[in-house]
């Protein structure tokens, strides 16, 4: 799967996108234009620290050290993570300014 | 499910007794109104439509809406007919939030204003779709039986993408349109939508009576699959393509609402509270009311529901197939259209003993001589 962003894109959650509670499964889940996706924890995790600011570089970084886990695992996983949401219009991208 | 203090739980059971198992339900459709401007020969509304004075109050809504929440509902699309068609509208959509729903409005575009849409975008509108029947006035206006529709879309479609609704457009693709879904995709795109929905007509009740007019033709659905392939690659990123393929051309059926009772529910305009939005058109099957009982014991404890939940209603060649758990054993209503029978294996199936007859007849309406339109109307008076 070729990637659909670079380590200085700035992820973020677009209008109509919004992660919150599924109070009746007690999930997580990721609603969009006509879908709602469940979320395991890591992707959770992931996509709460999207906040328009940071690039995927430094919540790689940002994780890694919160984890305690290898910084090169973790930006390949939010690499593919939000690969597979930008190919469904669910994650947006700026540029950093 | 709620159970009286003291009583033994009801046990759901199918058409046949069999004891099912209820989920819980992920979307809802809420057709608030059959009233539309527009009168396409192939609207998934049944052909009886209910008139202004049988639907449901907004009021009614606001608690239809918080019962489908609590019964796991995150989704609602508000639908119609055209929701426009009703004042209360925004409304309608604030109550929809205010219950905790994701909210996507399909509509026509005709009859909201510039104003309104700002109105909608206060009440809570998540995402918009947006209908589209042709491409240029000449076949967007007379497939959709309103003259003007063509310019009155593209001018909603730039107050939607003005206002930063996310916008998906919906193509509804047949015999007299699929030449040009190329020209469809390449509009989507142009609009800023995120979503193209490619829909190949089912044909039911309205499309039924059109079907001469509306079959595609073997080549034309391999030629929608070529389009939607190579534009899914093309767009990667940047448009999602979903679509939905001409079934009478298919090998297995589609696995109709992911299964009957089985993720989803539809409200009709009356109240009626419907497994898919075609399931009046199976004549012997009752449907209780939101007037009357509420959701969540219609969704777990109704005859309509349960009738085709889980696996053991289903007859031969479905019950010994391996694809049962995948396709459901397709679609009840066209079960009952094509077999006469509504648990009868969906003859588009191949493996059905009727497909033959329905691939003949399929190519029989595809290569009719014909372009005339039953447009979908009101009766009048009444």
């Amino acid at each position: 799967m070729e990637p659909l962003i670079e380590p200085t894109d700035i992820p973020y959650l677009p209008r109509g996108v919004r992660l919150q509670g599924d109070r009746v499964r007690g999930i997580r889940v990721l609603q969009a234009p006509e879908r709602a996706m469940q979320l395991d924890p890591i992707g959770d995790a992931i996509l709460s620290e999207l906040d328009g600011a940071r690039s995927m570089s430094q919540i790689a970084a940002d994780l890694a050290a919160r984890y305690n886990a290898p910084q090169d695992q973790i930006a390949g996983d939010i690499r593919d993570f939000l690969t597979g949401l930008i190919e469904r219009r669910m994650v947006f991208l700026k540029e950093a300014t | 499910m709620k159970d009286l203090p003291g009583q033994p739980p009801v046990q759901p059971r199918d058409l046949d007794g069999n004891p099912v198992t209820p989920g819980l339900p992920m979307a809802m459709l809420a057709e608030i109104t059959h009233r539309c401007p527009l009168a396409c020969p192939y609207c998934s509304n049944p052909v009886e439509l209910t008139r202004a004075a049988q639907e449901l109050p907004a009021e009614d809504w606001a608690r239809v809406f918080r019962e489908a929440a609590d019964l796991g509902v995150l989704q609602v699309h508000i639908s119609g007919g055209e929701p426009g068609a009703r004042r209360d509208l925004a409304q309608i959509v604030a109550s929809a939030r205010d219950a905790g729903l994701y909210v996507n409005l399909i509509t026509s575009g005709i009859g909201i204003t510039r104003d309104r849409l700002l109105e909608l975008d206060r009440a809570g509108v998540d995402h918009v779709q947006l209908s589209l029947q042709g491409i240029r006035p000449d076949m967007a206006d007379r497939i959709s039986g309103h003259p003007g529709s063509w310019d009155k879309k593209m001018g909603f479609a730039d107050w939607v993408t003005e206002i930063g609704f996310p916008l998906t457009i919906n193509a509804v693709v047949h015999r007299q349109n699929m030449e040009r879904l190329p020209d469809m995709i390449d509009l989507a795109e142009h609009l800023g939508a995120r979503r193209i929905e490619v829909a190949t007509v089912q044909f039911h009740g309205w499309a039924d009576l059109n079907r001469a007019a509306l079959m595609p033709t073997q080549e034309q659905a391999a030629f929608a699959r070529r389009i939607v392939n190579e534009s899914r690659l093309r767009l990667r990123g940047r448009m999602v393509i979903d679509y939905v393929p001409a079934d009478h051309h298919a090998i297995y059926p589609k696995a109709c609402m992911g299964g009957w009772g089985s993720t989803g529910l539809n409200v009709a305009p009356d109240g009626s509270v419907l497994p898919c939005h075609a399931a009046q058109s199976i004549d012997w099957m009752r449907f209780d009311n939101v007037r009357d009982r509420c959701l969540s014991d219609i969704w777990n404890l109704s005859d309509a529901f349960n009738a085709f939940r889980g696996t053991e209603w289903m007859p031969e060649p479905c019950r010994s197939c391996e694809r049962k758990t995948v396709d459901f054993g397709g679609c009840r209503c066209q079960a009952m259209a094509l077999a006469g029978d509504a648990r009868a294996t969906d003859p588009v199936c191949s493996k059905s003993p009727l497909h033959a007859q329905v691939v003949a007849r399929a190519e029989e309406d595809a290569a009719a001589d014909t372009a005339e339109f039953i447009y979908r109307r009101m009766k009048k008076g009444g």
